[in-house]
């Protein structure tokens, strides 16, 4: 697609010939994941994630539709039509929910990820800054999306994640408050929350494939980045999609899945919460209230807010301060202005990257914990370290830091400096 | 395009720049603009609160079975409300309170009804995050304040219901209500 060598698609059945001349599907598809696509030859196994990633919205999305047959949006009915119906009496019904209720999770596992190898190699980076962000794009319709879910089975956490994330809004002045009830349809989330959440539920996994094609089409002007960061030369950096990268993700998709069945099977219920098998009760609140696991870097953020500032007070500072953790990921390329895409090149910011990392599973813990005073002092000094990281040390870094001598090619980077070898390697 | 343009002038009113076409062009996506916003409308009114919740708007609550220093909890709009017999001892401490040391300066009299200082009648809603605080059930935590303790991020208020420590803003809400007769009392 993007490189002159190229392999142009040629039916060689007259049907497929047939077809190419009237509608070019398989073309598009020879293209895009077929052997079509020179993709660089020096991939490792942190760029597998993108397709596992593919998987798991394919995955989400089919157990999604076939829960939908048998669940009943209804306050009344919803608990039992998961628990009861679904759980047991529905055939194979325990294990689609299951494998639905763990496939967000290993979908965010696989997604963070994704996203940090972006951030340690710099996929950020120009010419890709559209394919970052409208990866940023996936990522809020996810959030929103399993956000949604969570609520659909209509337990203590789901009916109290509702109140609690809905609340976000009552924060902002004058408008807050008949936003919020706008938005639930009502004074406290009841049936009309449920049913509109029911429905954006089943309609955002579309929005989010339709995004995911965007993604995929702005990733495939340039091509696909590598670990060096070293743009593409000519053939000998590259290898055809297909079969040389169908063969390794799915192996390594095959490898992978076999944790999330293991998690499905033998430990279905350890990313989630015990209070969500109790079900909604508008007159109390569970003791110790949190979202899933894969908020809790965010929800550390909106907690470590506890004072006022300015004339703002801090259950809006909260608020902002979490939406703006995630918004800031778009302002990425042009805050991080080094040349040198790979974090390997870049001694450096690696260990800024890595310091990063640990912040972030900082927060996650505190997020996720209970509140006493010196976590939430801990948060609050992760919170500010993680502003500290992208505002301050980020474009310091860029700006003043030598990076190590970069490789004259991939394929030079790949067969060890062993120039006299490299032409004999890599004919056909 | 010279050409084209001037064609068209000859075609148009005057020599004055505007085109009829302009103006054929301003008219319609206006027309369309307004028809587009006027579609919207529907979709967005569907949204808000149906007729069927706006109508559980008033809720009776008979409390002539709660004595001092008791508490029910009942529900309004689906919402829970607290309603409180306070003791003399924890009005008094509501009275003693200065309104400078408040985060959202209120008197208990702004927040009862005249001649009933002891019904404090709020929402269960914590205003942080809407939360149900503790301390209105027999034998709840009510917080250092004697008033409500909130678990979910330890918001606490004193015997008026008013913010005292923790993150949330203000005051637990005073709904509107009326006393119907001594012993009931009209919600909303």
């Amino acid at each position: 697609m993007s490189f002159s060598w190229a392999k142009p698609y040629e039916p060689k059945h007259p049907v497929m010939k047939w077809l190419d001349e009237r509608l070019p599907l398989p073309r598009l598809a020879y293209g895009a994941v077929g052997g079509g696509y020179p993709v660089p030859r020096n991939l490792n196994y942190w760029w597998n994630f993108g397709v596992l990633a593919g998987i798991f919205l394919t995955i989400q999305i089919v157990t999604g539709i076939v829960l939908a047959m048998h669940y009943y949006a209804t306050a009344d009915g919803a608990f039992n039509s998961v628990n009861q119906l679904i759980m047991r009496d529905v055939n194979a019904g325990w294990l689609l929910r299951y494998a639905h209720m763990n496939g967000a999770s290993f979908f965010f596992i696989v997604v963070y990820i994704h996203i940090f190898r972006g951030l340690y190699y710099g996929s950020y980076k120009a010419p890709r800054e559209l394919v970052w962000m409208l990866g940023l794009v996936i990522y809020l319709l996810m959030m929103a999306t399993a956000f949604m879910g969570y609520v659909l089975p209509w337990g203590q956490m789901s009916y109290w994640g509702a109140q609690v994330i809905t609340g976000f809004f009552s924060a902002f002045p004058l408008v807050g408050e008949p936003v919020r009830v706008w938005l639930l349809g009502g004074y406290a989330p009841d049936q009309a929350a449920l049913t509109r959440f029911f429905s954006l539920h089943y309609l955002l996994p579309f929005v989010i494939a339709g995004v995911v094609i965007l993604h995929i089409w702005s990733l495939h002007i340039p091509g696909s980045g590598n670990p060096t960061g070293v743009d593409v030369k000519d053939e000998k950096d590259t290898l055809p999609f297909h079969p040389y990268y169908t063969a390794k993700d799915g192996w390594f998709a095959a490898a992978f899945l076999l944790v999330y069945a293991l998690v499905t099977f033998y430990a279905p219920n350890y990313l989630g919460h015990p209070d969500n098998y109790i079900p909604a009760n508008a007159l109390a609140t569970p003791a110790h209230i949190v979202p899933e696991w894969y908020f809790w870097p965010f929800y550390a953020i909106l907690r470590s807010c506890t004072f006022n500032l300015f004339w703002i007070d801090a259950k809006l500072w909260g608020v902002l301060a979490m939406f703006f953790s995630i918004l800031l990921l778009f302002f990425l390329p042009w805050l991080d202005k080094s040349p040198v895409r790979s974090g390997n090149y870049r001694p450096v910011f690696k260990r800024f990257f890595w310091l990063l990392v640990i912040d972030i599973v900082i927060l996650g813990y505190v997020g996720g914990a209970p509140i006493v005073w010196w976590r939430t002092a801990l948060g609050q000094i992760a919170a500010a370290y993680y502003f500290l990281h992208f505002l301050v040390i980020l474009p310091l870094v860029s700006a003043f830091e030598t990076t190590d001598p970069l490789p004259n090619s991939i394929s030079e980077s790949v067969l060890s400096g062993d120039a006299a070898e490299a032409p004999v390697a890599t004919v056909g | 395009m010279a050409t084209k343009a001037s064609a068209e002038v000859t075609e148009g009113s005057g020599g004055d720049g505007v085109r009829r076409r302009d103006f054929l062009n301003v008219a319609a996506v206006s027309f369309a603009g307004v028809g587009t916003v006027a579609a919207l409308a529907p979709l967005i009114v569907q949204m808000s609160p149906s007729a069927d919740v706006l109508a559980l708007s008033t809720t009776e609550i008979d409390i002539s079975k709660v004595q001092p220093g008791q508490g029910i909890k009942t529900q309004w709009r689906k919402q829970p409300v607290f309603v409180r017999n306070l003791t003399p001892k924890e009005i008094q401490e509501a009275n003693a309170v200065s309104l400078s040391d408040l985060r959202d300066p209120q008197t208990l009299a702004q927040r009862t009804k005249p001649g009933h200082a002891n019904w404090l009648i709020t929402l269960g809603v914590c205003t942080h995050l809407g939360c149900v605080p503790l301390g209105i059930g027999e034998g709840e935590n009510r917080g250092p304040y004697g008033g409500y303790f909130c678990p979910c991020h330890g918001s606490m208020y004193d015997t008026a219901a008013r913010i005292r420590q923790g993150p949330a803003p203000k005051n637990l809400e005073v709904p509107e209500y009326k006393f119907t007769s001594p012993t009931t009392v009209q919600i909303g």
